[in-house]
């Protein structure tokens, strides 16, 4: 399928300022691919983002943007959705901006299933500061805040967002373009709160501590650490080990808040 | 026609003032003495097809706020001293941005937990140096219930007309104070909305310098596609990085309050010719200041007093004039002296300034400030 994408992306702020090999580039263009195949109308569509790599990419996106402070997006992005229900306000976050410092923001959002589509670019280390473990920075890793090797443990963030009420939940990998567009596209469409999770790499700040200093090394760790959620469950506990499984990880129909929210308002004003 | 008198609080008077400035955006967090706003505009709120939302924390009200500013909607938090120490990263996002917003703090003891249920003025240089890095400020603080609501309904009007946050600074008297007040009518309100811009989304730059130094601020969604960052930008909106833009932009900020001074600073006085001995004050101290001010009179002192209603930006050249004919200024406060210290600076050593402080969660009773006043005479 061909995509026209141009029109959604700043042409006159790129190249961007992403490191070469990283993969935050790869994922918001299949971003844009995706609001192409959605048809999403870009006057009615809002971006949000926090702060680090991730962050930048609203710069870089042709709608209404909003470049916040650290952590906060999906906050922020709250206010905008209920103060007009009628937009498409989609979050782009990092590991250590959701995960981390906004943590807090992305149970909340996902407990009240309020229509968001959440993406949560995952390179595993806080770039932007060159090299800090994350909450998603694997055990064992070495970072630069771990001398002695990470001894932290990770979120399962698909897990975490389906107990906290999320409605739909996903991941796919920069490597995978195809699978990335399509659950972008299938999160974008639909009503509540959805997460994805979109694994990405950094060459720079991660692979080159961790003895995989290639983009291609790291692309290709990607294509085999990934199993599609149709295979997953048919995988023994020894052959999941190192592996994680992309696709639409979990999808149900719920209330969304807005909605709800303005079914308070139409009561009340009826009764009045 | 006019309304019937009603027995409000002042929290509750908030909620009134809000809802009559256009207020249709409330987000919050519980907190004492502030809770009373927030189950106000729950309430309140749908009926005038406006939205509330109670947040997970005090950092998101915020950044929820200024959310849904951006969307177009006139919007409030309301908060105590905890809670305004939490907002504080935010509510620079929202004056680097220029987002208009109302953030009202009722004021407790602090630091920390404090006394959560007695009044406090303990962060007046809280609400103007809150936030890190220079910033305009705008903080206006009430006296009565009926004042409440005319500062809430000014403080929504400062937001839009200056499109900037905008401190409504109660304390704890204040708050949870009742008094009868008449309310005015509907068109008897003066109500400003933000400027909208008139050029084409092709022609429009976001942060442009124009005569007022007040961008004209257009909705998400309206086919703007415009970019907001925290980062120093340009008339663009996009961040280039340079210092050239960075002054540029913060002596903008810095000049929208700044040559407004005649329409936001706020005071009333009752000062003749020949009173020596000046009381300033602001917030529920106001009332033991005109008490203790009228019982100077009837001893024969002569003496004034002066109400701040707006404490930023602080009236410098008001101070300085009232100052080169008083003998002494004396400067009642819950805390352990705060704003003195600007009248202090400015009143250039024309007149002995002195403090009356207490911090112990008890207010100033109007004989502590006669007997100064008898005192310094």
């Amino acid at each position: 399928m061909k995509y026209d994408i141009d029109k959604y992306l700043r042409q006159d702020k790129l190249p961007h300022i992403w490191c070469p090999g990283c993969g935050h580039g790869t994922i918001m263009g299949n971003l844009a691919r995706a609001i192409d195949k959605a048809e999403l109308d870009p006057d009615k569509t809002v971006v949000v983002s926090g702060i680090g790599c991730s962050g930048r990419a609203t710069g870089y996106m042709n709608f209404d943007t909003l470049h916040t402070t650290h952590g906060r997006a999906i906050a922020f992005a709250t206010g905008i959705k209920l103060g007009n229900p009628e937009l498409n306000v989609i979050v782009i976050m990092g590991d250590g901006d959701g995960a981390a410092i906004g943590g807090n923001h992305l149970i909340h959002g996902a407990r009240r299933n309020i229509d968001l589509t959440v993406i949560l670019m995952n390179n595993h280390i806080y770039g932007m500061t060159s090299g800090q473990f994350s909450p998603m920075t694997p055990t064992g890793a070495n970072a630069t805040t771990t001398p002695y090797g990470n001894i932290d443990q990770n979120f399962d963030l698909a897990d975490l967002t389906k107990a906290s009420g999320a409605s739909f939940i996903a991941r796919g990998t920069a490597f995978n373009t195809r699978q990335l567009i399509e659950i972008f596209e299938d999160g974008l469409l639909h009503k509540g709160f959805s997460f994805i999770e979109a694994i990405s790499q950094c060459p720079v700040n991660y692979g080159r501590r961790n003895n995989i200093d290639t983009a291609v090394e790291m692309l290709k760790w990607q294509k085999e650490a990934a199993v599609n959620i149709k295979k997953w469950d048919k995988l023994s506990q020894e052959e999941k080990k190192d592996k994680f499984p992309t696709g639409i990880i979990y999808q149900a129909n719920k209330r969304e808040y807005t909605e709800m929210y303005q079914e308070i308002i139409d009561s009340v004003q009826e009764e009045a | 026609m006019t309304n019937k008198p009603k027995l409000l609080q002042g929290d509750e008077a908030v909620v009134e003032g809000a809802i009559a400035a256009g207020a249709r955006f409330f987000a919050g967090y519980p907190i004492t003495p502030a809770s009373e706003i927030a189950e106000g505009l729950a309430e309140k709120l749908p009926a005038h097809g406006g939205k509330f939302i109670q947040m997970e924390d005090e950092l998101a009200s915020m950044a929820c706020v200024i959310g849904a500013s951006l969307s177009g909607l006139k919007s409030i938090t309301a908060t105590s001293g905890p809670g305004f120490s939490l907002k504080q990263e935010n509510l620079g996002l929202g004056m680097m941005i220029e987002a208009p917003c109302v953030v009202v703090n009722v004021q407790r003891v602090g630091p920390s937990t404090g006394l959560p249920t007695s009044p406090s003025q303990g962060d007046v240089m809280q609400a103007k140096w809150g936030t890190h890095g220079d910033h305009p400020v705008i903080a206006l603080a009430p006296s009565s219930v009926k004042e409440t609501f005319e500062l809430t309904v000014k403080a929504f009007n400062f937001a839009e007309r200056f499109r900037t946050p905008v401190i409504l600074l109660l304390d704890e008297i204040v708050g949870h104070m009742r008094e009868k007040v008449v309310l005015p009518e509907e068109d008897e309100i003066e109500i400003w909305d933000r400027k909208k811009p008139t050029k084409s989304p092709e022609e429009f730059n976001p942060y442009e310098e124009t005569e007022d130094h007040i961008p004209p601020m257009p909705d998400y969604g309206t086919g703007y596609r415009y970019h907001t960052t925290g980062l120093f930008h340009d008339k663009t909106g996009f961040p280039r990085g340079t210092n050239e833009d960075a002054k540029k932009l913060m002596d903008r900020l810095m000049a929208k309050i700044e040559e407004n001074m005649d329409i936001i600073s706020l005071y009333e006085d009752d000062i003749r010719e020949d009173d020596e001995v000046i009381v300033l004050a602001y917030g529920s101290t106001m009332r033991s200041a005109i008490n203790a001010v009228s019982k100077a009179r009837e001893n024969g002192i002569k003496a004034g007093w002066i109400k701040l209603q707006t404490l930023w930006p602080f009236p410098e050249e008001y101070v300085k004039e009232i100052s080169k004919n008083a003998k002494s200024i004396i400067v009642p406060e819950l805390n352990r002296g705060q704003l003195i210290k600007e009248v202090k600076e400015h009143v250039f050593g024309n007149a002995d300034v002195y403090g009356i402080n207490k911090y112990d969660g008890t207010l100033i009773k109007p004989d502590e400030i006669l007997n100064k006043i008898k005192e310094v005479k």
